[in-house]
């Protein structure tokens, strides 16, 4: 097993035990970069100098025994719409395909007092609109379990990399699914935090009611270790909750005895592929056999979440991103007539298709005439579908479910008709819109494509999540099977 | 009856400031009116009376002195500028 591969416990206890350096690990991230990433094609910018130069001074610090962080050392890839001072930043955008952040996320903040290692920038669908990596203006990220299907998305790049051995841990965002939907289909763990509980700041916006960033990692405690380290109150983000970081590590009792599972008949109806329906029921069986008890519930309004968050979504995307207008940054059109022009022209060739499709959807909801019949009813249908959830937390501690309808779908299959594309995200949208915080774990196989099981709790509640997650993980093997690239 | 026109498309990518050829606009009406269909499920629920959520947190507005502080110096905040002249950004001329 390669060292990328193995448990962030058992890494630095090999550090501390001096049988190997950071340096090492950093030069294992990279050989292993350029084994795989021209089949995985994860990475769209790397760091190698930046890396090298970390890694020597935290192997100074182990040298000295003077090790804080609590990812000390570890390889990490960044989605590359987290901003890193001085490493470029994409968004997966030609737009972008030149800016140079002149300073960095809080999140990347906390990973450098955390320790870890940033290799490089990952590959995402563009501005994180998209289910599949297609939709990124550079290249199409590829599934490690099979090359000939998409990683999901938006954060496909950094699923696929955690999964190809590439780094021990990535940093993704999940507006609609897009931390989760990448995981399951490449068989990893990805939480979406509580809305609010992980810093936006330096997080390019695509729906700021939305939006979340959460770690993608092998395990269940590796993913509960980094959300420990970027989770918290932070001044530079309006909407950071000011609510006190509890200790993950510690939920990971393996205890679930007494715990009440809601299951959304909505959740395991019409449209859910037989085999991943069949995985969750046993996931299902596990939970129950270690003393948790599961009854069928209904999320009653689940089937327009869809609509509601594609109107909501995109309106506020049409406003996020009409900064990008080639002004300030970005790749500016040549030989303008007039300003209006630059405008449009910058706008026209950086954008890709399914990012122009959005804009101009959000930019009609909101428009004068429209904003009521469209943009105002889908906040209504929000509150329904956030009433679904609460009334459900009354009497249940956790809601479960698959995290996507199928396993992963072929490169090229879905890429000409949105509304197909836009249904993939049917079990996820509605933990976006009720801002509740739910994890995708691996819970076997499919025609060889990994199955991810969702486990959703109420707000600020990760710690739940994880403690279900991990007396799962730990009662089965799935987490420790590896794709063969 | 379609929900929506091409006039209409051209209209709305003006206000996005995006040029489309006619061929986009042909695409772009198509699409966008299979998604409004779509969308127009929500009509189904009644709404009257429910609130619209805006943010799911409740929060409230984050005040802080007005005190000056370090910030971007010039020379960062230019540094991705597309044209720069004189420390500033500079743009085609507005007015014809």
């Amino acid at each position: 097993m390669s060292i990328l591969e193995e448990s962030f416990s058992s890494i630095h206890k090999k550090l501390h035990n001096k049988e190997m350096k950071v340096s090492d690990l950093v030069d294992a991230s990279y050989s292993r970069i350029k084994e795989v990433d021209d089949k995985v094609q994860a990475f769209l910018t790397l760091d190698e100098q930046g890396a090298k130069e970390q890694a020597k001074k935290l192997d100074e610090a182990l040298e000295n025994n003077d090790t804080r962080g609590l990812l000390f050392g570890l390889p990490a890839g960044i989605k590359d719409n987290i901003v890193t001072n001085g490493l470029r930043t994409t968004c997966a955008s030609q737009l972008l395909s030149n800016f140079e952040p002149v300073h960095n996320a809080t999140v990347i903040n906390w990973l450098e007092n955390a320790e870890s290692v940033t290799i490089g920038k990952l590959n995402m669908d563009e501005f994180a609109m998209g289910s599949s990596n297609e939709n990124s203006g550079f290249q199409t990220t590829r599934n490690p379990w099979n090359i000939e299907y998409v990683p999901g998305g938006s954060s496909g790049g950094s699923a696929a990399s955690v999964a190809a051995g590439e780094v021990t841990f990535a940093l993704g965002s999940d507006t609609g699914g897009s931390i989760r939907q990448p995981a399951s289909y490449c068989g990893v763990v990805g939480l979406k935090p509580t809305y609010g509980r992980v810093s936006r700041f330096g997080l390019v916006a695509f729906a700021s009611s939305l939006d979340q960033i959460g770690p993608l990692t092998r395990t269940v405690e590796d993913n509960a270790l980094v959300l420990g380290e970027i989770a918290g109150h932070c001044k530079k983000d309006s909407t950071s909750a000011d609510v006190s970081v509890p200790d993950y590590l510690s939920s990971l009792t393996g205890d679930v005895k007494g715990l009440r599972i809601a299951v959304p008949k909505e959740y395991l109806g019409e449209g859910v592929n037989e085999d991943v329906k069949q995985r969750v029921l046993e996931a299902l069986k596990v939970l129950e056999e270690q003393g948790a008890t599961w009854e069928e519930v209904s999320l009653p309004h689940s089937q327009y979440a869809v609509a509601a968050y594609y109107l909501l979504a995109s309106s506020e995307a049409s406003a996020n991103l009409a900064r990008f207008d080639g002004v300030r940054y970005g790749v500016r059109a040549e030989n303008p007539n007039n300003l209006i022009d630059m405008y449009k022209e910058t706008r026209s060739n950086g954008f890709g298709d399914e990012v122009k499709r959005r804009i101009m959807l959000g930019t009609f909801a909101l428009s004068s005439g429209y904003y009521d019949a469209y943009y105002k009813k889908a906040q209504k249908v929000r509150t329904l579908i956030k009433q679904d959830f609460d009334k459900i937390w009354e009497n249940y501690d956790v809601v479960i479910g698959p995290t996507a309808p199928t396993t992963a779908f072929k490169v090229g299959e879905k890429i000409d008709d949105p509304l197909t594309m836009y249904a993939n995200d049917i079990l996820t949208i509605p933990v976006n819109l009720a801002g509740v915080p739910a994890i995708s774990v691996p819970c076997g196989f499919s025609e060889g494509l990994p199955v991810g099981l969702q486990i959703i709790a109420k707000p600020f509640e990760e710690g739940t999540v994880y403690r279900v997650a991990h007396a799962f993980e730990q009662a089965t093997d799935h987490h420790k099977a590896k794709p063969e690239l | 009856m379609a929900r929506i026109t091409k006039d209409q498309v051209k209209h709305v990518a003006h206000l996005a400031r995006l040029s489309v050829t006619e061929k986009e606009v042909d695409t772009f009406t198509e699409q966008l009116d299979a998604i409004i269909g779509f969308a127009e499920q929500l009509n189904e629920l009644d709404t009257d009376g429910v609130e619209p959520t805006t943010h799911v947190l409740d929060i409230h507005n984050v005040l802080r002195e007005d005190k000056q502080r370090p910030s971007l110096d010039r020379e960062e905040a230019l540094k991705n500028a597309p044209d720069q002249e004189d420390g500033q950004v500079k743009v085609p001329s507005v007015l014809e």
